[in-house]
């Protein structure tokens, strides 16, 4: 299941709606991304999240649907925030649900390297000296090249 | 033809969206970024490294030799940062 919304989520119940009713589940992995407060050197008081809205949508459905592929997983969850957030607020959630640890912890560890890199979204930071595109970087591309390429 | 622009491109081109009418010769990628570079200044700044511009054509990510086609939804944005 993928999710992209402006609003904050609560991890908790996310991840109960997430298992509900499937007692063949052996454990949850997750992974939360939250606002840094610095950048470099600068502080940031503020993200904006901006994104493509439908290929947004498109390229997650197409990562989640490559995880259930590649692991036996019960359930998968991504969610994923834009608009204006400030230092501390959760950006993504990423939660894959399976009978043993294996599956569920490489799933989300190639779930949230695979969005970082694919998923259309782009980063603005507020900082003292002005407002500054977030640049990407190679050691993203690195982590996402650890996975064999699905597509 | 519908481009869209996003992040830093956005703000160079100076616009989000617009509609363009395709020209005869234009058929691939590689073609619409040349055309679109000699449209005018800005755009001739904002996509004038193409090691920092991506494309997706109806919201696919494509190299500078796919087709493109009147009616595509084109958009150009500088690699992505989410997560």
């Amino acid at each position: 299941m993928i999710r992209v919304q402006r609003e904050d989520f609560d991890v908790g119940a996310e991840l109960e709606r997430l298992t509900a009713g499937n007692r063949r589940i052996g454990g949850i992995a997750s992974f939360i991304g939250l606002v840094r407060d610095m950048g470099g050197s600068e502080r940031i008081s503020a993200l904006t999240l901006e994104h493509y809205p439908g290929m947004t949508e498109r390229k997650l459905a197409e990562i989640e649907t490559e995880a259930h592929r590649r692991w036996p997983l019960d359930a998968a969850l991504i969610i994923h925030r834009y608009g204006k957030l400030e230092p501390g607020e959760r950006i993504v959630l990423v939660a894959t649900a399976s009978a043993h640890r294996e599956a569920a912890l490489a799933a989300c560890h190639f779930l949230i390297d695979w969005l970082k890199t694919e998923a259309p979204f782009w980063k603005s930071e507020e900082t003292p000296t002005g407002e500054r595109w977030v640049e990407a970087r190679s050691e993203d591309d690195a982590a996402r090249d650890r996975w064999t390429p699905p597509f | 033809m519908r481009l869209l622009y996003f992040a830093w491109l956005r703000a160079r081109v100076g616009c989000a969206e617009e509609e363009v009418a395709l020209p005869p010769h234009v058929h691939d990628v590689a073609g619409l970024l040349d055309w679109l570079r000699a449209r005018s200044d800005r755009h001739a700044e904002a996509l004038g490294n193409l090691a920092l511009v991506r494309v997706a054509v109806n919201q696919d990510y494509v190299g500078p030799t796919h087709p493109v086609r009147e009616g595509d939804e084109v958009a150009l944005f500088p690699p992505v940062t989410g997560g």
